[in-house]
């Protein structure tokens, strides 16, 4: 049985040691990239089951990434749960247009995350 | 119903009440009696010359005529119903109502109007919440404490085991949150606290400059006595203006006003409005370009401009955003997001130069009409190499009353706040509508 490879992307380091500690002790790998505007090349180089992505990032919106990557054909079908403070219905539909998989609010519960988490890499 | 149709009604009473015959009344103004006919009975419309010259053979007041208070409540009552068009109220009978009931009539315009005012209210606090960059920045601080304070301490209260290390380390992570957090709602109490005592600074370097020109009533008495007054001088004495962001605002604008008040003094402004309010012809008057006019004309106080009435302006760059902001009290511009994309004011950058004229009605006010004259100009401050600058400008004032506007154009203030559900140029949901669906 192949190991689950998520990638998170998200700038806040005290949110990346949690949500890091939750998926790796279902026995996941996490990696992080903190830069919105490597996080493309992030996604491309380690094609991981499952991406984490926060909307407000430097150098680059998570939308923008999102919209990339459904763009490109090698990343089309990588799961994307969104993470985002701004939770308004037009934010949602925003990334709902642009092909999100899961989208959360903050402040989320651990137990909502990795029920999403878990849905989307059994897919 | 409109404004004319009621006059047509008051035409019609003051006649009667004199015991004029209709013919005579016609003979009176030079038209047929079967024309005054349809006036009076609201089917044609009347203003202008037409409307003066019947009020002078009537002995009347042209504003009794064309207005009033009975016209005001009944453009309420329409508007009322033009608004909640599902309610079905029976406009065509609306003059019925006032003179039937005109405590009950009243009691709808107060009404409308009310919530006409509270929908501003609720117009410049959604622009706020959603545009101040200190708000919207402090929010997205204390969401992300939050967020990682309750992920850190589910982890810790959750039953599982978690190696020392980790306890420590999101213990270290909790307070490092958790002061963040302390700091950040500090600094939004803060704010907020300033900002309901109207003792801050404002969150905009814009808006201490303009607290400022209103204090002033948008007029430098310095720079009318003499255009070389040191501007320093003038922004220091300024209470108002605290940061150095809003100083070099302050000294753009005086600069611009001195080069303005050169352009354009005082004296002959005021004698070229004695003869003339139509902006071109005022600008041909005084050799100078529009957007010049349109500055200079907001500098004069209303008791100045009896006939002409107070002026609103607003000013963008080429990106939309709004640069000049004097408001009038009917027409609001929004402060951080972007405005109505119908004004002419955006329109006008697809033509420089091009002048536009519009009567425009603001939505959710009254059917309130203005009088908008847009113009963009282009500037290239650093020669051929260097970028053209392009800025648009809208002269805004209440369009008068008395007079018939023959096409009107259907704006708002911005999208957030328009009721306008059809409209084509809707970039994103309103409040309103929102609103309206929660209730359903």
């Amino acid at each position: 049985m192949t190991e689950t490879r998520v990638l998170l992307i998200e700038d806040e380091p005290n949110i990346i040691d949690a949500i890091r500690f939750i998926l790796s002790r279902e026995g996941w790998r996490v990696d992080t990239s903190s830069d919105g505007g490597n996080a493309l090349e992030a996604v491309r180089s380690r094609n991981p089951d499952l991406v984490i992505l926060d909307v407000m990032l430097p150098n680059r919106s998570g939308y923008d990434i999102l919209s990339d990557m459904r763009a490109d054909e090698a990343m089309r079908d990588i799961p994307v749960m969104m993470l985002t403070a701004r939770g308004q219905q037009k934010d949602k539909e925003l990334a709902e247009r642009l092909g999100v998989n899961k989208f959360m609010t903050k402040p989320f519960s651990n137990a909502e995350m990795l029920a999403n988490a878990r849905e989307l890499v059994r897919r | 119903m409109s404004r004319s149709l009621r006059a047509g009604t008051r035409i019609r009473n003051s006649r009667m009440a004199l015991g004029m015959k209709q013919a005579e009344l016609a003979r009176a103004c030079g038209i047929s009696a079967s024309y005054l006919n349809l006036i009076e009975h609201n089917r044609r419309r009347i203003g202008g010359s037409l409307l003066l010259r019947i009020a002078e053979a009537l002995g009347a007041d042209p504003s009794t005529i064309g207005e009033g208070a009975e016209a005001a409540l009944l453009t309420s009552l329409d508007s009322a119903a033009g608004k909640h068009v599902e309610a079905a109220a029976e406009r065509d009978r609306a003059d019925e109502l006032a003179s039937r009931f005109p405590g009950w009539a009243r009691l709808i315009g107060v009404q409308f109007r009310e919530n006409a005012r509270l929908e501003q209210v609720v117009e410049r606090l959604d622009d706020r919440l959603t545009h101040d960059p200190f708000l919207s920045a402090s929010m997205h601080n204390v969401l992300t404490s939050v967020t990682a304070i309750r992920s850190a301490s589910g982890i810790l209260a959750g039953g599982d085991s978690v190696e020392p290390e980790w306890q420590r380390r999101f213990a270290r992570n909790i307070h490092e949150d958790s002061q963040r957090l302390a700091d950040a709602t500090g600094s939004l109490v803060d704010y907020l606290d300033a900002e309901a005592d109207d003792r801050g600074t404002g969150s905009l370097p814009q808006d201490e400059v303009e607290k400022w020109l209103i204090k002033r009533g948008w007029k430098i008495d310095e720079l009318e006595r003499d255009a070389a007054a040191p501007i320093a001088a003038i922004v220091d004495g300024a209470d108002e203006i605290r940061t150095l962001a809003a100083q070099d605002l302050a000294h753009g604008y005086l600069a611009q006003y001195a080069a303005d008040a050169v352009a354009i003094p005082k004296p002959p402004l005021e004698d070229a409005l004695g003869k003339t309010d139509e902006p071109l012809v005022l600008a041909d008057m005084l050799g100078a370009p529009l957007p010049t006019l349109f500055r200079r004309l907001v500098t004069l106080a209303s008791d100045a401009l009896p006939d002409q009435g107070s002026f609103g302006l607003v000013g963008c760059d080429a990106s939309g955003t709004l640069t000049y902001r004097k408001p009038l009290p009917d027409f609001d511009l929004p402060r951080y997001g972007g405005a109505c994309p119908l004004w002419p004011l955006f329109r006008v950058g697809q033509q420089p130069m091009m002048p536009v004229r519009e009567t425009l009605a603001m939505r959710g006010r009254d059917d309130y009409l203005f009088d908008v004259h847009a113009v963009a100009e282009i500037a290239h401050p650093l020669g051929f190499g260097g970028p053209a600058v392009m800025t648009s400008w809208m002269l805004i004032r209440e369009w008068p009353r008395s007079r018939e506007a023959n096409r009107i154009l259907r704006a708002g203030t911005t999208c957030r706040v328009c009721s306008e559900a059809d409209c084509p140029a809707r970039r994103e949901p309103s409040v309103f509508s929102t609103l309206s669906d929660e209730r359903l």
